[in-house]
């Protein structure tokens, strides 16, 4: 059984439709990665799975629940987190108050989740009172991945998270993806770094105008030459 | 640990050119001033921006969570003050709760227990209006403007509702006779006005620490910054919109019946009247900042206060609203924005 198993998702905004039956599926402890051109309905496929764009026909089955019509705050506690990408941290609040409110449904101590994300991204440790709007680009990208990881998901949904970074950061946050997944965590991905996400994915997925285009293994999209030549810039 | 160092960082205050601009033409108007300005109306003024600032830093937090202009705020007022005077002229003296002028106050220990009693009824009043009103217009996704047209119906109804029952006549607390606190410079304190002070610095602190310590407070700031984060980062933004509710009512509520301490009488429009100067405070803060809304309630109070010396009382929202008016056009994210 798959982890997360989207099936002919249909969801859109008012009166449009944008997705117009897009399946995905993640296996445990996969890293799969959706890519396409701008605007083909990768952000919305995502919202879609995680409560905050409704779905209109189609199921989103996670550990074999129907999650299609729960809204956010259930689906998060199943063990689904999920990184915007746009305003994926709260400006306002500092390091470590991101941090809490990652934890908001955790009841229990979670003083040591912190410290592990303050392990695992020693940027943020430096001035944990510091407030995350003041942050440079890689370390709130790294904040919102700490975020989504404090209630120790099964599966994480990163929405671009190597946007607006430089190449050398965006090296970082994918291979502290890798580190991640290594210790268990699946992920969906959406990237503008087809090649560089790709090369670390088991799978992929090609999107275009809200349709399912192609799917295929990492590597086998990387050297399929269609793929290549309208996807990844030749 | 709660330091000046990280409180003066949370307040996040830079000194850029237009701020110093502004800092030192301030400086200068109030050094030039200051000779001419009875010491008296400074002092009154700040402890009617204590009052200003409790209504204000309620209207602001309703703003950053629910992104709409609560007009029936300064109504939440009137009805705080009014259902203190239910009880300490209609029930209490019913169980023999009565007396005034405790110690140097004009009135007496009864308002002690209801000025508690009267924030957590106007509470619950605000809740059940969310859920009645409010609640339905953000589910259906109306415009905020439609919104803070919800809330001005509920204004009106509120005050016709106060008119219904105690009469459009002037009425006042049962109180009694005292002398003010006579200080160098001519500086008059009416003992009311000391205790007034207490509470808002009480409520203020009490504020902060919730918002700065508490799972809730922070959970507040979160969703007022970032709903849809809050959202998918598993808050539960019902919870959060009824404790803000709670939190920017009860603190309204105590607001009115602080006035109609300080003014010594209660009157339906009290609330409605003093609405310019809680948008005044919360715009000249930045709309959605706390700690802004505080520094434009004093500013607020101690301007309009000033002005009566030269300027008829009766104009002194003019001059509330003139400010706000002067420093939208130089900042229109008010003084504490992100920049003009
Ligand atoms: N909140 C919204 N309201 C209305 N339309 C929207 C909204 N968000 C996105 N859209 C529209 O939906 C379509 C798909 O947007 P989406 O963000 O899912 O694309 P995307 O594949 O993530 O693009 P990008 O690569 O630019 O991130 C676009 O045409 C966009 O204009
Ligand atoms: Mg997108």
């Amino acid at each position: 059984m798959a982890l997360l198993e989207a099936s002919r998702i249909v969801a859109g905004y008012g009166e449009t439709e944008i997705l117009h039956g897009v399946s995905v599926t993640v296996d445990n402890g996969e890293i799969v990665t959706v890519i396409g051109p701008n605007g083909c309905g990768k952000s919305t496929l995502m919202k879609a799975i995680v409560g905050l764009v409704q779905v209109r026909t189609g199921t989103v089955i996670f550990r074999g629940e129907d999650i299609s019509s729960l809204p956010p705050q259930q689906i998060v506690r199943r063990g689904l987190c999920y990184v915007p990408q746009s305003a994926n941290v709260f400006p306002a609040l500092s390091i470590r108050e991101n941090l809490e409110m990652g934890a908001f449904v955790r009841d229990d101590d979670y003083g040591g989740r912190i410290d592990e994300m303050f392990e695992l991204f020693p940027d943020l440790a430096v001035r944990p009172n510091r407030k995350a709007g003041s942050l440079s680009g890689g370390q709130r990208q790294m904040l919102a991945v700490a975020r989504a990881l404090m209630l120790d998901p099964v599966l994480l949904l990163l929405d671009e998270p190597s946007a607006g970074l430089s190449p050398a950061m965006t090296n970082l946050v994918l291979e502290r993806i890798s580190e991640i997944n290594a210790t268990g965590v699946a992920f969906l991905l959406v990237e503008q770094n087809a090649r560089e996400a790709l090369r670390l994915s088991d799978r992929g997925y090609v999107l275009s105008a809200g349709e399912n285009r192609l799917d295929d293994a990492g590597h086998a999209l990387l050297d399929n030459p269609e793929v290549a030549r309208l996807y990844l810039g030749g | 640990m709660p330091t000046l160092k990280n409180t003066v960082a949370r307040l996040s205050f830079k000194w850029t050119p237009g701020r110093i601009t502004l800092a030192i033409v301030a400086a200068v108007l109030v050094a030039g001033l200051l000779p001419f300005v009875k010491m008296s109306l400074i002092v009154n003024g700040v402890f009617l921006g204590a009052i200003i600032a409790l209504g204000a830093i309620g209207l602001t937090l309703i703003y950053g969570v629910l992104n709409f202009a609560n007009i029936a705020h300064g109504d939440y007022m009137t009805m705080g003050a009014y259902v203190a005077l239910f009880l300490l002229t209609g029930a209490f003296p019913a169980f023999g709760i009565e007396g005034e002028g405790l110690g140097p106050l004009t009135f007496g220990y009864p308002l002690l227990i209801a000025l508690p009693l009267a924030a957590a009824v106007v509470a619950a009043g605000a809740v059940l209006l969310d859920v009645a009103i409010y609640r339905r217009l953000r589910q259906r996704g109306v415009n905020a403007v439609v919104i803070a047209m919800a809330s001005l119906g509920v204004a009106i109804a509120l005050r016709g509702l106060v008119q219904v029952i105690w009469s459009g006549e002037t009425q006042h607390y049962p109180r009694e006779f005292r002398q003010v606190f006579r200080l160098p410079l001519d500086v008059r304190i009416p003992p009311d006005s000391v205790f007034i002070a207490v509470v808002a610095v009480v409520l203020v602190v009490g504020v902060y620490l919730v918002l700065t310590r508490t799972k809730m407070g922070k959970a507040m700031r979160a969703t007022a910054d970032n709903p849809n984060l809050a959202l998918v980062s598993g808050i539960d933004t019902q919870r959060v919109i009824r404790w803000n509710w709670i939190i920017g009512a009860g603190l309204a509520a105590t607001a009115g019946v602080l006035l109609a301490v300080f003014q010594a009488q209660l009157l339906p429009i009290m609330g409605w009247r003093f609405l310019i100067p809680l948008f005044a405070a919360v715009i000249l803060g930045g709309i959605g900042n706390p700690y802004g809304a505080l520094v434009g309630a004093f500013v607020i109070g101690v301007t309009s206060e000033v002005s009566t010396q030269w300027i008829n009382p009766s104009y002194k929202p003019a001059v509330a609203f003139a400010i706000m008016i002067v420093v939208l056009l130089m900042r229109p994210r008010g003084i504490f924005g992100d920049s003009g």
